[in-house]
């Protein structure tokens, strides 16, 4: 499946099959750090990914205020 | 996507999003009313402001500021906006548009200034000219700015999207330094004294996770990629650690932060008030300020006699020197 990571903008191809919460630990990303987003929709740490979705991992920490 | 085993702890419908802190998962609607009452509460526990009061919101174009605003408006209250052109490059093209598109699709009211239009200067130029780092340029720029607007303007209040986040890990920045001034005045809400306006942060009891939700179920489109010049500053660190912390230990941010307001800041409401000091007239602008002539002012005459700086020539500057934010009133 295609993965669209921020800061810097890049794509990445991942294995389907794997959940939101074990993405974001192989991807070495804080849970409290980001939202992962399926097919334009916001989904959950247990939802359960596969090879044709194509998943955004948003960034949610920023460096100035407001 | 296959589906998905969470439910919503409200509703029991397909959940959007886990909140470990909460211990729960949410739906979309479900999420939003959590949202709802958390701003309610902070807004009535430290008496920010009421129905009555006009609001100035400080909007960035980032996802905090755009979510206050929209759930100021949701909640029935008059809210406009300001936004300032920092000229920050391509990130602050960017983000103006996406403060002007919320606006627009919404008909607020939006007011704006641009540095390099009204005052001569940008923040790029501003930190090369006098020797600081890029935030804080950039924040005495803001703080000044808001406050000025809200004077001339008549506003009852200026409104932040400081989010629970920004705040512990600012309290975290403070309290490594135990700098006491600063812990004493790092409030959800400062009074208007000595020429100030009233400040308020209604979004203290709400993660910077739950307000990328908040935008992403509303529709709410911002900047997502972080400011270059913000990139490596220790507020980042800072908030780094904390999640680190609050991976192991959910909750453990709104603990750190909500306890001190609760235990600690009462503590330090004296060497506040003792703190506060006398503050004059600048004598060119007329702001409230220690000194003869206040740090905006100096800034811009520095700096708007300064040949343009693009952003680029403080890329390599601002990265490895840490810049500031670490602490703030």
């Amino acid at each position: 499946m295609k993965v669209l990571l921020r800061n810097p903008r890049r794509e990445i191809e991942v294995d389907g099959g794997q959940s939101v919460n074990r993405l974001l630990d192989d991807l070495e990303l804080n849970r409290e750090a980001h939202l992962v987003i399926c097919n334009g929709t916001l989904v959950p740490g247990d939802a359960v990914l596969t090879d044709d979705d194509v998943i955004e991992v948003r960034p949610v920490i920023s460096g100035g205020a407001g | 996507m296959t589906a998905v085993g969470s439910k919503c702890r409200v509703c029991k419908a397909p959940a959007v999003i886990d909140l470990p802190r909460h211990n729960a998962h949410f739906c979309a609607e479900h999420l939003q009313q959590l949202c709802r009452r958390q701003m309610a509460k902070a807004i009535d526990d430290f008496d920010m402001f009421d129905a009555d009061d006009r609001i100035l919101v400080a909007v960035s174009g980032g996802k905090d500021s755009l979510a206050v605003w929209d759930m100021l408006i949701e909640a029935g209250y008059q809210a406009d906006g300001l936004y300032i052109g920092l000229g920050i490059g391509e990130y602050s093209t960017e983000s103006g548009g996406y403060v002007r598109r919320f606006a627009d699709e919404r008909r607020l009211n939006l007011l704006t200034i641009d540095l390099r239009v009204d005052y001569g200067y940008d923040v790029p130029t501003a930190s090369r000219a006098t020797g600081r780092v890029p935030c804080s340029a950039c924040g005495l720029s803001k703080r000044r700015l808001f406050d000025q607007a809200a004077r001339d303007g008549g506003y009852d209040v200026v409104v932040t999207g400081h989010n629970l986040d920004d705040e512990a890990a600012v309290l975290f920045g403070n309290t490594l330094r135990w700098d006491i001034d600063y812990l004493a005045r790092q409030l959800p809400v400062l009074p208007a004294t000595n020429g100030f306006p009233k400040k308020a942060k209604p979004l203290v009891r709400l993660t910077e996770r739950e307000m990328a939700a908040w935008c992403l179920v509303r529709g709410i489109d911002y900047v997502v990629e972080e400011c270059p010049i913000a990139a490596g500053n220790k507020h980042l660190s800072y908030k780094e650690s904390l999640n680190a912390v609050e991976a192991k230990s959910p909750g453990a941010k709104a603990s750190f932060y909500l306890g001190f307001l609760e235990r600690m800041a009462p503590l330090l409401a004296g060497h506040s008030a003792a703190a506060a000091g006398e503050l004059n007239a600048c004598t060119r602008c007329g702001s409230p300020t220690t000194g003869e002539v206040c740090a905006f002012c100096r800034l811009v005459e520095k700096a708007s006699a300064q040949e343009p700086v693009p952003v680029e020539m403080v890329l390599a500057r601002s990265g490895p020197r840490g810049g500031a934010n670490g602490r703030r009133r």
